[in-house]
């Protein structure tokens, strides 16, 4: 057993201090998030050199060949300094499932494009009424000769205005909510087809709804029909890494949230000195504890593969979401007025929390999915539901 | 014991009904110059003078001056309905705010003057009570005012100013004299906010529109006649003005509204193919939620009955305050839970319904703006530490 980082972790963490030293200071933050799409494409480059957008890439296509430890050590930096480089919609989650399940060829041609820097991607797979469920899905895709031809609408896709390529989750068969008969295509953003709605989330990303007319898919990602295991494996590494940025972001929310208790002064004394400041303080100290044990926990099973895995998973998801927004919540209240302002990053933090609670199923979804697998009878269960370490 | 309406309260409700469907729901044109930033002002005044010519401006005003002299079941009858149709309440600054503080403690001269204004809604007030360095320290503040003449100058500046850019009077703490206790030595100015060396800064919030404002004064001169009571006695007028606030900060009605805006969309709101409503741990907070709402309500009820009989709020309307803005709170959080993950998208420069969800921006928008109720009026660290003294005498 060990919790400390590698040399070569410890590496990636200082390079990424160091590049949130240099380039998001509070006002370098605003002027980036200001740019088009929401972010720096100077900082994307420095990325690629930089070797970050390799990690979780097989060597074969030129990439590093990290895990889930190592993803986590960067999006937990990028959580400490509110970093707005689309690392989820591009690296996560289209390279994850390019990576997953695109073809050798497709993988070949598109991964080292990413890998340096060159192509930016997203995930389009929430519709207006599928809340949370995955396998909620309408958007239509029908096989006409060797094309499929994808319409429908997708909604709150990251990324979506910078990408050069989407993969969109539609329907091949089945019910609207059956996992079965979901399929994962490629499809070029720049597809006149393709009618997006842009606008920006509470943390200055970008995001789009996309209404798709008769769109040509480029290619199926895995096989047609079976995109919603793909889907789910991919979702569950997303799920490690904004676990990790939210943990980045509660440290940096509760050491300022310390630094102006210590210094604000009412009543002739320092406000840290009250003690029921004192102890509102430590309840967020305990929060985020919670959030890093959990995450090392869900981390090590992930990369284990253990039985406790799933469940991990929905725990961490879950205390992400009520740490998020407790620790949030009192960041701004000890800050009195100036948590209201725009003037610090408090708020900025906070609303990074408040997203990240909603992606990819809020507390409450990821509670119930944790009830239904730890109640399951015995003999099904088996030994997963047992907690024992990883 | 019993909280059944007569049938003049009944012949009351229908009033107050017909009155909000004329001047209000059917009003679509008031409602969306309400809605809007740019034309916010101008809606809250068109809106008041709408009450104040119905005669129901100032219903915690003296008969005398202008108020309704309604019971507290018709108080609470017009809040119900208010908040039910979607209505705003008033600007408090002026209303409920330095008004009772001018009928309380202000000479005939400042009554006659001031009073008319603030119900016809000619004056819209802002609060200059917090400062850079005296906020929940309130009574540490340091703006200085010194006489010359038959003039005070006032040097220094206010903080967390609510709608300052939009005031025409501001009413102020500063500080006369700084010998004694801080509590001793402050006192209570009106000024024109047209007055030469008077400044608005804007501060830009966590909620993306403005309302928050810093204000400075440099060598500014406030005609002796504008201080309320007596030099130095400020503090004891300010203290009665809070208590005020507090009762008003509650909104237990628009709580209601609040909640059951956001069971309809539960309601609407498929999850996993069931509404979210019947999820079992939403319903579990939304009820939570609502099972303090009932409580809260009564609390409200029983303060302002106790008031009717001719009982001064106390410090009992802390407690208002306090779980006022918790419950206020919890349905902000609750609208965003409904929201799903459209709860953290901005409008921009788009339509209302290009977002694609109603709840889209609006939902995000009021929990934000919704923090600062723990924050402002005393903050809720604040109301316990003076329930925990006043009330339970620790
Ligand atoms: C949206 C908004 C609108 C406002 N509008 C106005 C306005 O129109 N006019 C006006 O004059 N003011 C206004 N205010 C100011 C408001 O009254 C102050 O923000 C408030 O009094 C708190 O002061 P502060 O911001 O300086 O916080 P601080 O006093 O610095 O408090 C910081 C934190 O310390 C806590 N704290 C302080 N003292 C104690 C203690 N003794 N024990 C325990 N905890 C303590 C506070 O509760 C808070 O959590 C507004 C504020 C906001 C946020």
């Amino acid at each position: 057993m060990d919790f400390n980082l590698s040399e070569e972790q410890a590496l990636i963490r200082d390079s990424i201090e160091r590049f949130v030293a240099e380039n998001y200071e509070f006002d370098k933050r605003n002027a980036t998030v200001a740019m088009e799409h929401g972010f720096s494409s100077a900082h994307w480059q420095q990325f690629a050199e930089l070797g970050w957008l390799s990690i979780p890439f097989a060597e074969e296509h030129g990439g590093f060949g990290g895990g889930h430890v190592d993803t986590m050590v960067i999006m937990h930096e990028f959580g400490k300094g509110l970093v707005a480089e689309p690392y989820l919609p591009t690296v996560i989650l289209f390279g994850g499932l390019l990576q997953a399940g695109g073809s050798q060829a497709l993988q070949a041609d598109l991964l080292p494009q990413l890998i340096g820097g060159q192509l930016q991607g997203a995930f389009a797979y929430l519709e207006r009424q599928s809340r949370y469920a995955l396998s909620d899905i309408s958007t239509r895709a029908v096989k006409e000769g060797n094309d499929w031809v994808l319409n429908g609408e997708k909604t709150v896709v990251l990324n979506a205005g910078a990408a050069q390529k989407i993969i969109v989750a539609a329907r091949a068969s089945g019910e609207q909510t059956d996992e079965a008969g979901i399929t994962l295509f490629m499809v070029d953003a720049g597809d006149s087809g393709i009618d997006a709605t842009y606008y920006r989330m509470t943390d200055g990303q970008e995001a789009a709804n996309l209404r798709l007319t008769d769109v040509k898919a480029e290619a199926v990602i895995g096989a047609a029909g079976e995109g919603f295991g793909l889907m789910q494996q991919v979702i569950g590494d997303a799920i490690l890494a904004v676990a990790a940025n939210a943990l980045g972001a509660m440290e940096a929310l509760n050491a300022q949230t310390l630094e102006y208790c210590k210094t604000r002064e009412q009543f002739g004394v320092a406000i840290g000195s009250f003690q029921a400041l004192q102890h509102r303080m430590v309840d967020m100290f305990q929060a985020c504890e919670n959030q890093r044990s959990l995450l090392f926990r869900a981390v090590c099973a992930a990369d284990a593969q253990s039985d406790d895995a799933q469940r991990s998973l929905h725990a961490l998801k879950v205390m992400t979401g009520k740490a998020g927004r407790h620790i949030g919540g009192e960041a701004i209240q000890l800050h009195g007025g100036m948590g209201m302002t725009d003037e610090l990053s408090v708020g900025f933090y906070v609303k990074r929390l408040m997203i990240i609670n909603t992606l990819f199923g809020d507390m409450d979804y990821h509670q119930q999915k944790f009830i239904d697998l730890v109640n399951r009878p015995p003999a099904e269960a088996g030994a997963s539901a047992r907690p024992e370490a990883a | 014991m019993h909280t059944r309406f007569s049938e003049e309260d009944i012949a009351f409700r229908d009033e107050v009904r017909a009155f909000l469907k004329k001047a209000w729901l059917d009003n679509t044109e008031l409602q969306a110059k309400v809605g809007a930033l740019s034309t916010m002002r101008e809606g809250m005044i068109e809106w008041q003078k709408a009450l104040n010519a119905q005669g129901w401006i100032a219903p915690n005003w003296p008969v005398e001056h202008g108020g309704t002299g309604w019971s507290v079941t018709q108080s609470f009858i017009w809040d119900s309905e208010r908040a039910l149709a979607g209505a705003p309440s008033v600007m408090p600054f002026g209303l409920i705010m330095v008004a009772p503080v001018i009928i309380a403690y202000g000479n005939d001269a400042q009554k006659a003057k001031f009073l008319p204004r603030i119900l016809a809604s000619e004056d819209w007030w802002c609060q200059g009570y917090s400062e850079p360095g005296a906020g929940s320290d309130l009574a540490s503040l340091k703006t200085k005012a010194e006489l010359d003449g038959d003039d005070y100058v006032i040097n220094g500046s206010k903080i967390w100013t609510t709608y300052a850019q939009y005031a025409d009077w501001i009413f102020c703490l500063v500080r006369t004299d700084n010998s004694g206790r801080k509590q001793e030595g402050i006192t209570f100015l009106l000024i024109d906010m047209k007055s030469p060396g008077v400044t608005v800064r804007p501060i830009e919030t966590i909620d993306g529109f403005h309302h928050l404002n810093e204000v400075f004064f440099d060598n500014v001169r406030v005609p002796v006649e504008n201080r309320i009571g007596e030099e130095g006695k400020g503090w004891t007028y300010a203290k009665s003005l809070l208590v005020h606030e507090r009762l008003s900060i509650a909104e237990v009605a628009d709580s209601k509204r609040g909640l059951a805006e956001v069971r309809e969309l539960a309601r609407q709101e498929v999850n996993g193919g069931q509404p979210l409503l019947n999820d079992p741990l939403f319903a579990k907070r939304l009820t939570d939620t609502e099972i303090e709402l009932m409580a809260l309500e009564y609390t409200e009820l029983r303060a302002l009955a106790a008031i009717a009989e001719g009982k001064e709020p106390g410090p009992e309307s802390s407690l208002l305050k306090l779980q006022g803005t918790e419950v206020q709170q919890a349905v902000q959080e609750l609208r965003m839970d409904a929201a799903g993950y459209y709860s953290q998208t901005l409008q921009g420069d788009l339509g209302p319904d290009q977002l694609g969800h109603a709840f889209a921006d609006y939902a995000q928008k009021q929990y934000f703006r919704g923090r600062a109720s723990s924050i402002y009026g005393g903050s809720n660290e604040v109301q316990k530490n003076i329930t925990a003294k006043y009330v339970l005498g620790l």
